[in-house]
């Protein structure tokens, strides 16, 4: 067991060492110290360890220094992850509740087939962020992306909100496929995207003065995460992303 | 021009000296062909799909049904289906959608293989008095045993991986609530509790009302990731990732939103009557590294406890994709042939696209014995298996166990009428209509598809006993067992066996 | 049907073949005269420490260049010689047999941790699939085999067996069924330090088969029983389990049983079941094992074939007929009729 008790510890705060550690004995300490008690358990060295998190359950928050590896906090039930480098690839992979905030960028396929809980990304994603993302009931998933995006964000979304707050001034959206397949949810993005950057079955509309007073929690969540000033942000104007119909592909097909 | 009205499909005739007027072809029939006026049973023969429900429910034998009464002028090239598939998609310009598994007359290799039989030179065995062994155990299995010996007790050093205990090699595959109704899980489930077997969740969560039944669950994830959380991984005996279907290889599914109910918007986390669409791949699985990933990443949720299956629709390089899998830390294949069954798939797919499992799994299972690791992994077959020769031959083949999906609705009672796709079952098999589902009494449907796994074992054991074997492992790959009874010798090298007289 | 008989003296005292001869001519009724063989262990002291190459060569001077230039490749040929034979009215002499004594260059398999066996096999597997008209039947150290097609008596007289000397023999009388006979599907088969004798039929074969191949053995015997050697070679000399267990493995308890079994040992014997299930011989067998420390007799695991054991002194006795051990040994004690599945095994004093 790597886990050790730190000079200051208390009996609810755990501290890892995770250098050269393989993924499962990793998640092995910190599934032991969840059920010891820990509140808070403060990783460090992480490198490239997959599946930190992996279908954890409980309130507890894990702090984690260096670069994890892909499917950070998959099927993760509750906990809170913050990261102090980048992430790779599909952070909140069908993760069920809890939250990542992540103080860097991340790979591709960010908060993969998510169903609640919230990602919060300061700055950039890669390709087809908030793929699949779904919402049932209670359970509304949000992504929130500081920096810029890739191509078929959103795409095939079934619910929740993808809020992408990139600087529209000096870097314009170019990427193909927004939302490409929605079917339920929204993608809110500031400043404005092209029409021929959305995909199949996307629609766009200004957010209202109304929606957009709705969201402004969120911004102000996401800045004070980042301690960065959330006016700049809340000035600006968005669009949102919307299905043209919760049934994209009902006429598709015909009997035999 | 216009192209006009195609011949009816199935001519209903009612015998009226018979018929009583009790009303219940009317009652039964969701289609709406039946109708009572003015004391006489009228019908409308054009919306018929041929369930047979009015047949079995008439208490007079006064109903007929005639299959296509005016059929086309025939020609061997431009068939009846060809002609009208044509005449549909010239009037609406769609993809034609269709159910059940692949309905063409391709020839069926399982009939062209025939089974042995010791005669003299060894004893066949009578698996009613003498020990018979069906026990099939799926999961990771190691190469070899270390072992110590001290003091005369020998320990094991090897640790074995979780695997699943089956008493016999017939589970049943994975159909979803949602493409199923729920009284139909809860017969199959009961079925394989009684019957110390599997059964598949599909991709469709699990409901409540099943969580009794939940060790002998098989829960699915497949793209849409739906019904899937921490809790659902951890209440099925082994986890199955869904790659692909053998009715409709390399695409996703859809559940229309009319069949997204109130209980299965809750099994699945979805609203109600929104589409459930899974996308055709797995957006964390774009190579097979990436699947390494998500079978690691499942064992890792649920901390190593259960067996990870991986199921693939059967194609042309399966057996080089299923060997990938194998080294993927996956403890089992599925290879679902292209006879599998659906609820609705693309009639040019369902028809047209993937191979037969008999050749499938052969192949498969001679390229991990090349590379030495067919007993490390497991190979379930399932898409086409009728009956317990099927499962016998397919062993013989090289696989461990099956899954069988329309042979179990069939026990339940569906017609193979091919028209799931309508959501209107009359059996309460393929429905999510409240008063449709009601029909089917889990009570009775579940001892149906248990009488049927019963029987279907019985019937292995004979033809194991008869052949001399009494360890299901030793039927297993033993394609010296069977002969090729007019294959051609291409196919026959594919099955590795001999042909007849050989 | 066929009669099996085997003998170990475990104070390694050797026998000569005239008691083995007449034990196996006494099942007569159990074969067919289409094949008969014997194997006698330390037959060959002055070359102990060679392998045993025993070849049928078809002409022998169109294919024995290519055998000498494989042996060649792989080591050095310290002695050879044509087997000496005797003329017998029922035995046509269709195959010239031919014993090499051969020491290997380990050097040349380095990653193996036993390469002269190692290298050994290859040759063995590699000869028989790829040089026809010539079969290796034998290759082990000291351990010399002979067979033909013939009653057991007229082979014996054959090789002259009464000449040659080994504190293990075993004897095989052959009714074939599957097979045509001919000599190399005459029993007992052999592989290295191997060798195997065995009445019965194993419908698991198709299966044993391709699993045995799967880890680079090559059956080219046409029948049954060369799996045993390979399965043996396999359990006990490459995944180094006791004998006792490579029986367990070939001939494991029902499963019912098992799971009645207190933990632990249920525990190994599941683990031996799923590991080593294409190992599972099925089908009515009783089987003789030998290599150069002990014999291993057993049967299937509902016991359709026969199996006697008895014991004089030294000497461990396994047979078809009690009373072909009792040609061998008059005073015979201790018969027992073996449990199906259970191994009956004799080890050379140490």
């Amino acid at each position: 067991m790597s886990s050790q008790w730190g000079p200051d510890a208390v009996m609810d705060r755990v501290r890892i060492d995770a250098a050269g550690m393989h993924y499962t004995p990793l998640n092995r300490a910190i599934r032991s110290a969840v059920e010891e008690g820990a509140r808070e358990i403060e990783i460090y060295h992480v490198m490239g360890q997959r599946f930190i998190a992996d279908g954890l359950k409980g309130d507890v928050t894990l702090i984690i220094h260096g670069v994890p590896g892909g499917d950070l906090g998959m099927f993760m039930s509750g906990p809170t992850a913050i990261v102090h480098g980048n992430c790779d690839h599909a952070p909140g992979n069908t993760m069920d509740s809890g939250l990542i905030v992540i103080h860097g960028s991340a790979g591709d396929a960010v908060a993969h087939s998510m169903r609640g809980g919230k990602v919060f990304v300061r700055d950039s994603i890669g390709y087809r962020g908030g793929i699949h993302m779904k919402q049932y009931r209670d359970k509304c998933p949000i992504l929130v992306v500081g920096g810029s995006f890739r191509a078929f964000l959103g795409e095939y979304m079934a619910g929740g909100l993808i809020l992408a707050l990139g600087p529209p001034t000096n870097s314009p959206i170019r990427e193909r496929g927004i939302g490409s397949g929605i079917h339920g949810g929204r993608i809110i993005i500031r400043g404005d995207v092209d029409d021929e950057y959305l995909g199949v079955g996307a629609t766009k509309s200004p957010l209202s003065r109304g929606e957009k007073e709705e969201i402004s929690p969120l911004i102000q969540e996401f800045a004070s995460c980042f301690r960065i000033d959330p006016d700049v942000l809340l000035e600006d104007s968005y669009v949102q992303i919307r299905p043209s119909s919760s049934r994209p592909f009902a006429s598709k097909y015909t009997w035999e | 021009m216009t192209i006009g009205s195609v011949p009816v499909k199935f001519r209903i005739s009612v015998d009226h000296d018979q018929c009583m007027l009790c009303g219940r072809c009317v009652e039964n029939c969701p289609y709406d062909v039946f109708r009572l006026e003015n004391g006489k049973i009228h019908v409308n023969s054009r919306k018929c799909v041929a369930c047979h429900r009015c047949i079995a429910m008439c208490p007079r034998d006064a109903i007929n049904i005639r299959e296509r009464p005016v059929d086309y002028r025939s020609h061997p090239v431009w068939t009846t289906e060809v002609r009208e598939a044509i005449y549909n998609q010239a009037r609406t310009g769609k993809i034609i959608l269709a159910g059940m598994g692949n309905a063409k007359p391709y020839p069926v290799i399982f009939d062209s293989l025939v089974l042995d039989a010791c005669q003299v030179t060894n004893p066949s065995i009578d698996p009613l008095r003498e020990p018979m062994e069906l026990r099939t155990y799926l999961g990771k299995k190691p190469s070899r045993l270390e072992t110590r010996e001290h003091d005369g007790d020998v320990e094991v050093l090897t640790t074995l991986s979780p695997n699943l205990q089956l008493e016999t090699p017939i589970m049943i595959g994975h159909m979803s609530y949602g493409a199923i109704s729920l009284n139909a899980q809860a017969s199959i489930a009961r079925a394989v509790f009684e019957t110390g077997t599997f059964m598949g969740t599909g991709e469709g969560g699990l409901h409540q009302s099943l969580y009794p039944y939940q060790d002998h669950m098989i829960v699915q994830v497949a793209s849409g990731r739906f019904g899937v959380d921490i809790n659902y991984l951890e209440r099925g005996a082994a986890i199955e990732i869904k790659i692909g279907q053998g009715a409709k290889p390399g695409i996703g599914g859809h559940l229309p939103g009319e069949k997204v109910c109130e209980d299965v918007s809750c099994t699945r986390m979805i609203p109600v009557g929104s589409d459930a669409i899974s996308p055709a791949p797995h957006h964390d699985i774009y190579s097979i590294e990436d699947l390494k990933q998500l079978v690691r990443s499942l064992k890792e949720a649920t901390e190593w406890k259960k067996p990870v299956f991986v199921k693939i629709a059967a194609v042309h390089n399966s057996a080089a994709i299923a060997a990938g899998i194998a080294r993927s830390a996956a403890d089992a294949v599925v290879i679902d042939g292209f006879r599998g069954g659906t609820g609705a798939a693309p009639r040019v797919f369902r028809d047209h696209v993937g191979i037969p499992v008999e050749a499938a799994i052969a192949s498969v299972d001679a390229k991990l014995r090349s590379q030495g690791i067919r007993n490390e992994v497991s190979l379930i077959a399932s898409g086409g298996i009728r009956e317990s020769a099927d499962v016998a031959k397919v062993i013989a083949l090289g696989a461990d166990a099956v899954y069988i999906g329309t042979a179990a609705l069939v026990a339940m009672g569906c017609r193979v009428c091919g028209t799931c796709y309508r959501g209107l079952c009359p059996w309460g098999i393929a429905t999510q209509r409240p008063d449709l589902v009601a029909r089917l009494d889990p009570e009775i449907a579940s001892r149906n598809v248990a009488n049927l796994i019963h029987a279907w074992t019985l019937e292995l054991s004979e033809l194991m006993g008869a052949a001399g074997i009494n360890s299901i492992e030793s039927l297993r790959g033993n394609r010296d067992r069977l002969r090729g009874y007019l294959l051609d010798e291409s196919i026959m090298k594919v099955l590795d066996v001999k042909p007849v007289g050989a | 049907m066929c009669g099996i008989i085997g003998v170990i003296d475990r104070s390694k005292e050797r026998m000569d073949g005239q008691a083995i001869r007449s034990a196996l001519s006494m099942m007569d009724e159990r074969g067919s005269g289409e094949g008969a063989g014997y194997v006698a262990y330390g037959a060959f002291p002055e070359f102990a420490d060679y392998y045993a190459i025993h070849v049928f060569f078809d002409a022998i001077h169109e294919t024995k260049a290519a055998v000498d230039e494989e042996l060649s490749k792989w080591g050095t040929i310290v002695h050879e010689e044509e087997i000496p034979t005797f003329e017998q009215p029922n035995i046509r002499k269709i195959h010239t047999p031919w014993r090499y004594f051969f020491q290997p260059d380990a050097r040349l398999m380095p990653r193996s941790t036993t390469p002269e066996d190692d290298i050994v096999m290859h040759v063995v597997m590699k000869v028989n699939t790829s040089i026809p008209g010539a079969l290796v039947y034998a290759s082990g150290k000291n351990i010399a085999i002979f067979k033909a097609s013939g009653w057991p008596e007229e082979v014996a007289d054959f090789y002259r067996i009464q000449d040659y000397k080994g504190y293990i023999w075993l004897g095989h009388n052959r009714y074939p069924t599957n097979t045509p006979g001919w000599w190399g599907g005459a029993h007992p088969f052999n592989l290295l330090h191997w060798s195997v004798v065995h009445n019965g039929e194993i419908t698991s074969y198709g299966t044993n088969r391709r699993y045995i191949e799967s880890y680079g053995y090559r059956c080219s015997m046409f029948t049954d029983t060369e799996v045993v050697a390979y399965l043996f070679d396999l359990l006990v000399r490459r995944h180094h389990l006791a004998p006792e267990l490579a029986v367990r493995a070939l001939a494991p308890p029902f499963w019912d049983e098992i799971d009645r079994m207190p933990g632990r040992e249920a525990h190994l014997n599941r683990a031996i079941r799923l590991t080593y299930g294409p190992a599972l011989m099925n089908g009515p067998f009783a089987i003789v094992v030998a290599n150069p420390d002990a014999i291993v007799g057993f049967t299937d695991r509902i016991k359709l074939r026969p199996l006697v054991t008895g014991t004089m002194g030294p000497r461990l006795y396994i047979s078809s007929e009690e009373a072909a051990i009792r040609v061998m040994e008059p005073d015979v004690g201790d018969i027992i009729m073996p449990r199906a599945g259970e191994p009956v095994i004799g080890r050379v004093y140490t």
